[in-house]
């Protein structure tokens, strides 16, 4: 049970994986890329996890002897959810160009690149 | 200036093209186009020399950089981001400089629509590449990774009129985040044994660990640079992305970003994993894969008839030999290793320049619609044919280039270690891509041969590729230029007697990482004596290096005019049939591509854990 | 490969990966244990830092670095879509017509919300350093809380307020400031991203240093980052028709 939560991290990232693998739409298959990347804000976030820990902040309830959740794997997670946002932005831009040339976003329509 | 206070500036090298990059951001819109490219060009040189002085200083002092001043003193331990310079990371930021310049003076009249967001993204390109290049923590690795990925995404879209180009970046974009998300569950793998990013730090603390873990550590981590670097079965991207993109941009990616992929493998292997009981597996699984790429490459290449597509195999081929020398793990190897990185990166950019020139003048890059039409007169483009001709000989080895030099070092010292195959194996390797590229120069400006209608032709041509700009007659000197100027830098490596010897120390001092460690955690920058001197040219080498352009010239030979060849040996040739196999491998489509990446992660797992 | 090839075949990668990950995961510490090395140290530092905040801490101050490399890819992203989804000169920008219908209440909830949304997301910045948010999360909801107006069918009130060129300033100001805030911790404090700022008292407004500065740059780039990108993707599906036709081409020509 004690590693349960890793293991949803990581299923997360390869079911992100398997969706890219068995996508027949281009949207579909950057949206399967960010669900990979969602699985690991599951295993960084799980990864830091302390039972009975607090959020990370000092103040009236939390003081230096406070047992807290590890915020260095939240600050990784809160970069990564922005580095995920440029990509996903970046790729779909990339795809609506191809949907205006091609008039199709499955991957197995566009064979341009064979060989 | 000390080395230390050299080493706290080591930041503004990614400030600096940051910096840069702002400034076309927010005036961009209002800067005629000269003057958006000065800015990006000076911003690129000034970085460039900067880069020099920090080369020149880390020749006697490791350079580390503790950002905001967070150095890890006693008891606190290690909580901030630490760059490191040594002359294998500013090396390469020379390197990426040098190419970012001749791309950038390439490319003076691209682009004319909007041109400030090409130059804005090239900066970015390179704030990335540098900051993955002095990177000494994981997930700063990571974040440099990614800023290096997102402007070449872009980049390769760029034309968006084309659509191939679109497709090529999706799969790039794509398969390249993919990896880079493998490496960052590694670093949560690898944080969660350990509470430590930094890779000083790791280096002490990984021999700890249990098997397993540094086993899933270890793969998943380097997966991303292993996409990065087109090893097999992680290439497929490569080639779509290479046979798309600007030419100017294919420079940087076929020269530098590859390679900084292949660094980063080797960069987290040296520093954190070597001294672990993990060292054998690696070994291993460097040199297989190695082969395999090396190999693989190769037989594609020739397989091609898009002069871009072409070259973009025969860097993947070039990684595969890479790789089999970064197995090696000798200080010699290594500075062979770098002498022929040096040289490659600098013969690609002009053959990718050329096949720039060859597609603006003549609105194809491919073999046999140039060779139908037989517009090109090697005559009127003499120039262009030669700087094509010689860097194509270049690439097999010809001396006094560098490649050859570089091979000759490397294949020496792997034998001492006891590799005798290294030789062959590297003569056969570089004599089919090179034999390669001269068939297709052969085609393309001398008009040898026949329209073929087997295996070769079913690739895919380079008719679709649009014209990136209208030249005319007369090729440019702004495009011939930086090909010749780069093809200048392909002979200093070759020419300058000491460059040797000072590859060997770099590749020294980078195999060293108990030096590395002290220097990061306790400020113990300096180096420990090594006398050690390389030789250049030797009479061995030099006739290894003819031999390799006599192989490269029969290929070229045996593949212009294989419907001379007896009946039995063109009908028999038993390797048609695989050849069709892979052929249909590359198929273009992310989903397969994505699939290949799974496999080749658990391959590399089996292969490192065995 | 064809689709049943591709399926066995990622059977067989899968199963690959799945035995690999499987293997390492009893050797993971235990979910929720209580060693984390690196959780103590950053907290030590944060609390020296008068930062209250332990997560901007690390974000801005410990590993501040890191924040300056993913605002960078998020603004070469943003340069990225600009570059990717121009208008073409084949294509045409079109006046876009009220169409459809939209909820009475709908705009009104969007009128009220408009302004409280940006108004919550300026304090999320301000309060970074010593609350939960920061920069991004402030600057994602000033961003957001701007495109109400869409929701609300407003979308030429959205172009008017949104001037594009505009944002690309602020957008490129607050990567400047937080490069000024860097280089300015170089000259002051003799190293980059220092933290040189007084760093007052725990859990104060005007505490933590450089924190605040640096998350309002952050914020300022962030929300016009976002903006920029919604704006590429709005044009896209909104404004621009597909191919015009060439005698338009012409017109515009002779003009």
């Amino acid at each position: 049970m004690s590693y349960y939560p890793y293991a949803v991290g990581l299923a997360i990232v390869l079911l992100g994986i398997i969706g890219i693998a068995r996508s027949r739409d281009l949207v579909h298959a950057v949206v399967c890329l960010s669900i990979s990347q969602s699985g690991t804000y599951v295993l960084l976030l799980a990864v830091g996890f302390d039972r009975g820990g607090v959020a990370p902040i000092f103040g009236s309830t939390v003081s230096r002897s406070t047992r807290v959740v590890d915020p260095v794997v939240q600050a990784l997670t809160l970069t990564d959810i922005v580095v995920s946002a440029a990509v996903t932005s970046m790729l779909l831009a990339v795809v609506l160009q191809i949907a205006k040339r091609r008039d199709t976003v499955d991957p197995d329509q566009l064979r341009s690149l064979e060989g | 200036m000390t080395a230390a206070t050299a080493g706290q500036l080591l930041p503004l090298l990614i400030l600096l093209p940051v910096t840069g990059a702002t400034l076309l951001l927010g005036l961009g819109r209002y800067l005629p186009h000269g003057l958006a490219w000065g800015i990006a060009i000076v911003t690129v040189c000034l970085n460039g020399g900067a880069a020099a002085v920090g080369f020149s200083m880390a020749g006697h002092a490791r350079l580390v950089g503790w950002l905001g001043g967070w150095r890890p003193d006693g008891a606190a331990g290690v909580v901030g981001i630490a760059l490191v310079g040594d002359r294998v990371s500013l090396g390469l930021i020379l390197v990426a400089a040098g190419l970012i310049v001749a791309a950038l003076i390439f490319s003076w009249r691209y682009f004319t629509t909007q041109p400030h967001h090409f130059h804005a993204l090239m900066l970015f390109f390179l704030a990335g590449m540098v900051g993955f290049a002095l990177a000494g923590d994981i997930f700063t690795m990571f974040v440099f990774f990614e800023l290096m990925g997102v402007a070449a995404y872009a980049l390769t879209g760029m034309k968006v009129e084309d659509p191939s180009a679109l497709q090529g970046a999706i799969n790039f974009g794509i398969v390249n985040s993919l990896g880079a998300y493998l490496t960052l569950v590694g670093v949560a793998v690898i944080y969660a044994h350990t509470g430590a990013l930094n890779l000083a730090q790791l280096s002490q603390i990984l021999p700890q660990q249990g098997k397993a873990t540094l086993v899933v550590g270890f793969v998943l981590l380097i997966a991303g640079y292993l996409v990065k670097a087109a090893i097999v079965p992680f290439h497929f991207w490569l080639d779509d992305a290479h046979a798309v993109a600007p030419t100017p941009v294919c420079v940087l990616f076929s020269g530098v970003m590859v390679e900084l992929g292949l660094y980063g493998a080797a960069r987290v292997y040296r520093i954190g994993f070597s001294s672990t009981e993990l060292a054998a597996g690696a070994h291993q699984l460097f040199l297989i894969m190695g082969l395999v790429t090396a190999g693989l490459g190769a037989l594609m290449c020739l397989l091609q008839r898009n002069l871009k597509r072409l070259l973009a195999y025969s860097t993947i081929a070039h990684l595969g030999i890479f790789l089999t020398v970064l197995a090696s793990g000798t200080a010699d190897a290594y500075g062979g290793l770098i002498v022929y990185l040096i040289a490659h990166a600098a013969l690609k950019g002009a053959l990718f320049l050329s096949a720039g020139m060859i597609l603006n003048r003549f609105r194809s890059v491919d073999e046999f619609t140039l060779l139908k039409r037989r517009t090109v007169e090697s005559g009127r483009d003499r120039a262009l044919a030669i700087t094509f001709a010689i860097a194509a000989l270049g690439l097999a080895g010809v001396p006094p280039i560098g490649v050859g030099l570089g091979k000759a070092l490397a294949e020496t010292a792997m034998t001492e270690q006891g590799a005798s195959w290294a030789p062959y194996f590297m003569i056969i390797i570089s004599a089919l891509t090179a034999g390669a590229v001269l068939r297709s120069g052969a085609r393309i400006f001398l008009g040898i041969g026949a329209v073929r209608d087997d295996i070769e032709a079913e690739a895919m041509s380079g008719d679709e590729e649009l014209l990136e700009i209208e030249v005319g007659d007369r090729v440019p000197m702004t495009m011939l230029a930086p090909a010749l100027g780069l093809l200048a830098c392909s002979f200093a490596a070759g020419l300058l007697g000491r460059l040797p010897t000072v590859a060997t120390r770099m590749a020294a001092q980078f195999l060293d990482i108990q030096g590395y460690v002290d220097a990061v955690l306790h400020g113990a920058t300096g180096y420990r004596p090594e006398p050690e001197t390389a030789p250049s040219w030797a009479l061995g080498s030099v006739l290894t290096a003819l031999l390799s352009v006599l192989a490269a010239g029969v290929v070229c030979v045996l593949s212009l005019y294989r419907d001379r060849l007896p009946a039995p040996v063109r009908r028999g040739a038993p390797l048609l049939a695989p050849a069709r196999v892979l052929h249909r491998l590359h198929s273009g489509r992310i989903g397969d591509y994505a699939v290949w990446l799974l496999i080749g992660i658990g391959g590399a797992a089996a292969l490192v854990a065995v | 490969m064809t689709p049943r090839v591709r399926l066995v075949m990622l059977l067989v990668g899968l199963a690959g990966v799945v035995v690999m990950l499987a293997t390492a995961l009893p050797e993971l510490p235990g979910f929720g244990g209580h060693t984390h090395p690196y959780r103590d140290r950053a907290m030590t530092a944060a609390y020296h830092q008068s930062t209250a905040n332990a997560v901007a801490s690390v974000n801005f101050d410990q590993r501040a670095f890191d924040t300056f490399g993913e605002e960078t890819i998020l603004i070469a992203s943003v340069m990225g879509v600009a570059a990717l989804v121009r208008r073409l000169p084949e294509e045409q920008r079109r006046e876009r017509r009220q169409r459809g219908h939209v909820l009475e209440s709908t705009r009104w909830a969007a009128t009220v919300f408009l302004p409280l949304t940006v108004l919550l997301g300026a304090d999320v910045v301000t309060h970074g350093a010593i609350t939960p948010g920061g920069g991004f999360q402030g600057g994602a909801i000033a961003a957001t809380g701007i495109h109400l107006l869409y929701l609300g069918g407003r979308y030429r009130l959205l172009e008017r307020l949104r001037p594009l060129a505009l944002f690309e300033v602020t957008e490129a100001a607050g990567l400047a400031g937080f490069l000024a805030v860097a280089v300015t911790g170089l000259a002051v404090a003799g190293s980059v991203l220092a933290n040189f700022l007084p760093r007052g008292q725990l859990t104060q407004l005007l505490s933590a240093g450089t924190v605040p500065a640096l998350n309002f740059a952050v914020g300022v780039a962030v929300a016009s980052s976002i903006i920029l990108l919604i704006a590429g993707f709005l044009e896209q599906a909104l404004a621009i028709t597909g191919h015009r036709s060439d005698s338009q081409a012409d017109d515009e020509a002779a003009s």
